[in-house]
Protein backbone atom coordinates (compact mmCIF):
# COMPACT_ATOMS: atom_id res chain seq x y z
CA UNK A 1 0.00 0.00 0.00
CA UNK A 2 1.29 3.46 -0.79
CA UNK A 3 0.23 6.86 0.40
CA UNK A 4 -0.17 10.18 -1.41
CA UNK A 5 2.77 11.47 -3.44
CA UNK A 6 4.15 15.02 -3.66
CA UNK A 7 2.99 15.28 -7.29
CA UNK A 8 -0.44 13.79 -6.66
CA UNK A 9 0.37 11.18 -9.31
CA UNK A 10 0.85 7.52 -8.33
CA UNK A 11 4.57 6.68 -8.41
CA UNK A 12 4.18 3.71 -10.80
CA UNK A 13 2.18 5.82 -13.25
CA UNK A 14 4.75 8.62 -13.16
CA UNK A 15 7.46 6.01 -13.69
CA UNK A 16 5.68 4.57 -16.73
CA UNK A 17 5.29 8.01 -18.31
CA UNK A 18 8.98 8.73 -17.69
CA UNK A 19 9.80 5.38 -19.33
CA UNK A 20 7.59 6.31 -22.29
CA UNK A 21 9.42 9.64 -22.59
CA UNK A 22 12.75 7.82 -22.75
CA UNK A 23 11.36 5.31 -25.25
CA UNK A 24 10.50 8.21 -27.58
CA UNK A 25 14.22 8.92 -27.76
CA UNK A 26 15.10 5.27 -28.39
CA UNK A 27 12.72 5.04 -31.33
CA UNK A 28 13.87 8.47 -32.57
CA UNK A 29 17.41 7.15 -33.01
CA UNK A 30 16.18 4.09 -34.90
CA UNK A 31 13.83 6.15 -37.09
CA UNK A 32 16.64 8.63 -37.77
CA UNK A 33 18.92 5.82 -38.92
CA UNK A 34 16.17 4.43 -41.16
CA UNK A 35 15.54 7.85 -42.75
CA UNK A 36 19.23 8.67 -43.21
CA UNK A 37 19.88 5.46 -45.14
CA UNK A 38 16.62 5.54 -47.09
CA UNK A 39 17.21 5.40 -50.84
CA UNK A 40 20.92 4.61 -50.50
CA UNK A 41 20.73 0.91 -51.30
CA UNK A 42 23.43 -0.36 -53.63
CA UNK A 43 21.87 -3.79 -54.14
CA UNK A 44 18.29 -5.07 -54.23
CA UNK A 45 15.69 -6.21 -53.52
CA UNK A 46 14.43 -2.66 -53.06
CA UNK A 47 11.62 -1.74 -50.63
CA UNK A 48 9.18 -0.64 -53.34
CA UNK A 49 9.39 -4.16 -54.78
CA UNK A 50 8.47 -5.88 -51.53
CA UNK A 51 6.40 -3.63 -49.25
CA UNK A 52 2.80 -4.85 -49.26
CA UNK A 53 0.71 -1.82 -48.29
CA UNK A 54 -2.74 -3.54 -48.23
CA UNK A 55 -1.41 -6.32 -45.97
CA UNK A 56 0.28 -3.90 -43.56
CA UNK A 57 -2.82 -1.70 -43.53
CA UNK A 58 -4.80 -4.65 -42.17
CA UNK A 59 -2.26 -5.39 -39.41
CA UNK A 60 -2.12 -1.67 -38.60
CA UNK A 61 -5.90 -1.66 -38.25
CA UNK A 62 -5.67 -4.68 -35.94
CA UNK A 63 -3.14 -2.92 -33.68
CA UNK A 64 -5.24 0.26 -33.61
CA UNK A 65 -8.30 -1.74 -32.58
CA UNK A 66 -6.26 -3.51 -29.88
CA UNK A 67 -5.91 -0.09 -28.25
CA UNK A 68 -9.70 0.14 -28.17
CA UNK A 69 -9.86 -3.31 -26.54
CA UNK A 70 -7.27 -2.19 -23.97
CA UNK A 71 -9.16 0.90 -22.95
CA UNK A 72 -12.39 -1.12 -22.70
CA UNK A 73 -10.54 -3.62 -20.47
CA UNK A 74 -9.43 -0.82 -18.14
CA UNK A 75 -12.96 0.59 -17.99
CA UNK A 76 -14.33 -2.89 -17.17
CA UNK A 77 -11.79 -3.37 -14.35
CA UNK A 78 -12.58 0.08 -12.96
CA UNK A 79 -16.29 -0.80 -12.95
CA UNK A 80 -15.65 -4.20 -11.35
CA UNK A 81 -17.00 -6.10 -14.38
CA UNK A 82 -14.95 -9.31 -14.17
CA UNK A 83 -16.28 -11.09 -17.27
CA UNK A 84 -15.87 -7.99 -19.43
CA UNK A 85 -12.34 -7.52 -18.04
CA UNK A 86 -11.44 -11.08 -19.02
CA UNK A 87 -12.94 -10.67 -22.49
CA UNK A 88 -11.25 -7.36 -23.36
CA UNK A 89 -7.86 -8.31 -21.91
CA UNK A 90 -7.99 -11.53 -23.94
CA UNK A 91 -9.01 -9.67 -27.10
CA UNK A 92 -6.23 -7.10 -26.66
CA UNK A 93 -3.61 -9.85 -26.33
CA UNK A 94 -5.16 -11.75 -29.26
CA UNK A 95 -5.03 -8.69 -31.52
CA UNK A 96 -1.42 -8.18 -30.45
CA UNK A 97 -0.66 -11.76 -31.43
CA UNK A 98 -2.38 -11.26 -34.81
CA UNK A 99 -0.19 -8.21 -35.40
CA UNK A 100 2.93 -10.21 -34.51
CA UNK A 101 1.85 -13.01 -36.83
CA UNK A 102 1.52 -10.45 -39.61
CA UNK A 103 5.00 -9.18 -38.86
CA UNK A 104 6.35 -12.75 -38.95
CA UNK A 105 4.69 -13.33 -42.35
CA UNK A 106 6.15 -10.07 -43.68
CA UNK A 107 9.65 -10.85 -42.39
CA UNK A 108 9.51 -14.39 -43.80
CA UNK A 109 8.41 -13.06 -47.19
CA UNK A 110 11.30 -10.58 -47.24
CA UNK A 111 13.88 -13.23 -46.33
CA UNK A 112 12.38 -15.61 -48.91
CA UNK A 113 12.83 -12.89 -51.54
CA UNK A 114 16.50 -12.53 -50.60
CA UNK A 115 16.19 -9.52 -48.29
CA UNK A 116 18.03 -10.75 -45.21
CA UNK A 117 19.11 -8.60 -42.28
CA UNK A 118 22.46 -7.65 -43.80
CA UNK A 119 21.45 -7.61 -47.49
CA UNK A 120 21.33 -3.82 -47.88
CA UNK A 121 20.85 -0.59 -45.91
CA UNK A 122 17.07 -0.81 -46.13
CA UNK A 123 16.90 -4.34 -44.76
CA UNK A 124 19.27 -3.61 -41.86
CA UNK A 125 17.45 -0.49 -40.72
CA UNK A 126 13.99 -1.93 -41.45
CA UNK A 127 14.48 -5.16 -39.51
CA UNK A 128 16.08 -3.42 -36.52
CA UNK A 129 13.38 -0.73 -36.37
CA UNK A 130 10.30 -2.92 -36.86
CA UNK A 131 11.92 -5.78 -34.92
CA UNK A 132 12.44 -3.52 -31.90
CA UNK A 133 8.82 -2.46 -32.14
CA UNK A 134 7.74 -6.10 -32.50
CA UNK A 135 9.73 -7.01 -29.38
CA UNK A 136 7.81 -4.31 -27.51
CA UNK A 137 4.51 -5.76 -28.77
CA UNK A 138 5.60 -9.26 -27.67
CA UNK A 139 6.47 -7.92 -24.21
CA UNK A 140 3.06 -6.28 -24.04
CA UNK A 141 1.28 -9.50 -25.00
CA UNK A 142 3.09 -11.36 -22.19
CA UNK A 143 2.18 -8.57 -19.75
CA UNK A 144 -1.48 -8.75 -20.85
CA UNK A 145 -1.37 -12.52 -20.37
CA UNK A 146 -0.31 -12.10 -16.74
CA UNK A 147 -3.11 -9.59 -16.20
CA UNK A 148 -5.61 -12.00 -17.74
CA UNK A 149 -4.49 -14.72 -15.31
CA UNK A 150 -4.87 -12.26 -12.41
CA UNK A 151 -8.37 -11.41 -13.62
CA UNK A 152 -9.20 -15.11 -13.97
CA UNK A 153 -8.19 -15.66 -10.34
CA UNK A 154 -10.37 -12.74 -9.25
CA UNK A 155 -7.37 -10.65 -8.23
CA UNK A 156 -8.06 -7.70 -10.51
CA UNK A 157 -10.54 -5.70 -8.47
CA UNK A 158 -11.36 -2.01 -9.07
CA UNK A 159 -8.88 -1.19 -6.28
CA UNK A 160 -6.12 -2.64 -8.48
CA UNK A 161 -7.19 -0.85 -11.66
CA UNK A 162 -3.96 1.15 -11.61
CA UNK A 163 -2.10 -2.07 -12.51
CA UNK A 164 -4.16 -2.36 -15.70
CA UNK A 165 -3.91 1.38 -16.39
CA UNK A 166 -0.09 1.20 -16.39
CA UNK A 167 -0.08 -1.82 -18.70
CA UNK A 168 -2.53 0.10 -20.89
CA UNK A 169 -0.21 3.12 -21.08
CA UNK A 170 2.56 0.82 -22.35
CA UNK A 171 0.24 -0.83 -24.86
CA UNK A 172 -1.07 2.46 -26.23
CA UNK A 173 2.50 3.74 -26.56
CA UNK A 174 3.36 0.69 -28.66
CA UNK A 175 0.34 1.61 -30.78
CA UNK A 176 1.36 5.26 -31.26
CA UNK A 177 4.89 4.19 -32.21
CA UNK A 178 3.36 2.04 -34.95
CA UNK A 179 1.22 4.97 -36.11
CA UNK A 180 4.50 6.80 -36.77
CA UNK A 181 6.30 3.79 -38.27
CA UNK A 182 3.40 2.94 -40.60
CA UNK A 183 3.58 6.42 -42.11
CA UNK A 184 7.36 6.71 -42.27
CA UNK A 185 8.22 3.22 -43.51
CA UNK A 186 5.29 2.30 -45.72
CA UNK A 187 3.56 5.46 -46.94
CA UNK A 188 6.21 8.15 -47.36
CA UNK A 189 7.90 7.84 -50.73
CA UNK B 1 -2.95 -2.58 -2.29
CA UNK B 2 -2.65 -0.23 -5.19
CA UNK B 3 -4.32 3.12 -5.42
CA UNK B 4 -7.86 3.18 -6.78
CA UNK B 5 -7.96 4.96 -10.14
CA UNK B 6 -11.72 5.55 -9.95
CA UNK B 7 -14.42 5.35 -12.57
CA UNK B 8 -13.62 5.58 -16.29
CA UNK B 9 -13.26 9.16 -17.56
CA UNK B 10 -15.69 8.67 -20.44
CA UNK B 11 -18.20 6.11 -21.72
CA UNK B 12 -17.35 3.04 -23.78
CA UNK B 13 -19.25 4.58 -26.69
CA UNK B 14 -16.86 7.53 -26.70
CA UNK B 15 -13.88 5.16 -26.93
CA UNK B 16 -15.52 3.36 -29.86
CA UNK B 17 -16.05 6.70 -31.64
CA UNK B 18 -12.35 7.55 -31.19
CA UNK B 19 -11.38 4.12 -32.58
CA UNK B 20 -13.65 4.66 -35.60
CA UNK B 21 -12.04 8.04 -36.26
CA UNK B 22 -8.61 6.38 -36.08
CA UNK B 23 -9.72 3.72 -38.56
CA UNK B 24 -11.12 6.33 -40.96
CA UNK B 25 -7.95 8.42 -40.75
CA UNK B 26 -5.86 5.32 -41.52
CA UNK B 27 -8.05 4.59 -44.54
CA UNK B 28 -7.58 8.19 -45.73
CA UNK B 29 -3.80 7.85 -45.32
CA UNK B 30 -3.74 4.78 -47.54
CA UNK B 31 -6.08 6.34 -50.13
CA UNK B 32 -3.91 9.46 -50.30
CA UNK B 33 -0.87 7.22 -50.86
CA UNK B 34 -2.44 5.77 -54.01
CA UNK B 35 -3.61 9.09 -55.53
CA UNK B 36 -0.87 10.19 -57.94
CA UNK B 37 -2.30 13.72 -58.19
CA UNK B 38 -1.49 14.24 -54.50
CA UNK B 39 2.12 13.07 -54.78
CA UNK B 40 3.46 16.63 -54.45
CA UNK B 41 1.64 17.21 -51.15
CA UNK B 42 1.85 13.65 -49.84
CA UNK B 43 4.39 14.47 -47.13
CA UNK B 44 2.45 17.26 -45.35
CA UNK B 45 -0.88 15.40 -45.64
CA UNK B 46 0.55 12.19 -44.17
CA UNK B 47 2.40 14.03 -41.40
CA UNK B 48 -0.76 15.89 -40.36
CA UNK B 49 -2.87 12.70 -40.38
CA UNK B 50 -0.16 10.88 -38.39
CA UNK B 51 -0.03 13.70 -35.83
CA UNK B 52 -3.82 13.73 -35.44
CA UNK B 53 -3.91 9.95 -34.87
CA UNK B 54 -1.02 10.20 -32.41
CA UNK B 55 -2.78 12.99 -30.50
CA UNK B 56 -6.12 11.14 -30.37
CA UNK B 57 -4.51 8.06 -28.81
CA UNK B 58 -2.47 9.93 -26.20
CA UNK B 59 -5.26 12.35 -25.31
CA UNK B 60 -8.14 9.90 -24.99
CA UNK B 61 -6.85 6.31 -24.80
CA UNK B 62 -3.87 7.28 -22.61
CA UNK B 63 -6.09 9.83 -20.80
CA UNK B 64 -3.65 12.75 -20.99
CA UNK B 65 -6.67 14.96 -21.69
CA UNK B 66 -7.93 14.19 -18.18
CA UNK B 67 -4.64 13.67 -16.29
CA UNK B 68 -2.06 15.91 -14.64
CA UNK B 69 -0.29 18.36 -16.95
CA UNK B 70 3.00 17.10 -15.55
CA UNK B 71 2.47 13.86 -17.49
CA UNK B 72 1.79 15.81 -20.68
CA UNK B 73 5.00 17.74 -20.01
CA UNK B 74 7.01 14.53 -19.65
CA UNK B 75 5.72 13.21 -22.98
CA UNK B 76 6.13 16.53 -24.81
CA UNK B 77 9.69 16.89 -23.51
CA UNK B 78 10.53 13.35 -24.65
CA UNK B 79 8.97 14.03 -28.06
CA UNK B 80 10.80 17.36 -28.37
CA UNK B 81 14.16 15.68 -27.82
CA UNK B 82 13.18 12.79 -30.12
CA UNK B 83 12.18 15.08 -32.99
CA UNK B 84 15.27 17.23 -32.41
CA UNK B 85 17.52 14.15 -32.59
CA UNK B 86 15.87 13.06 -35.83
CA UNK B 87 16.06 16.46 -37.53
CA UNK B 88 19.63 17.08 -36.37
CA UNK B 89 20.89 13.71 -37.60
CA UNK B 90 19.11 14.11 -40.93
CA UNK B 91 20.68 17.55 -41.35
CA UNK B 92 24.15 16.24 -40.43
CA UNK B 93 23.82 13.47 -43.02
CA UNK B 94 22.67 15.90 -45.71
CA UNK B 95 19.08 14.71 -46.08
CA UNK B 96 17.83 18.30 -46.41
CA UNK B 97 20.49 19.34 -48.92
CA UNK B 98 19.37 19.92 -52.48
Amino acid sequence: MHGPTSTGIPTRKLGMWTFIGSECMLFATLISTFLIYRGRNVVGPYPEELLNIPFITVTTFVLLMSSLMMVLALAAVQRGQRRASLLWLFMTALFGLIFLTGQYIEFSHFVHEGLGLSRNLFSSTFFVLTGTHGAHVAGGVIWLGTLWILALRGRLSPERAETVEIAGLYWHFVDVVWIVLFTIIYLLR
Amino acid sequence: MAEHTGEPHVSNRFYVVIALILAVLTAIEVMVFYVEALAAVLLPILLVLMAVKFALVVMFFMHLRFDSRLLTGILVWGLFIAVSITLALMAVFGKFAG
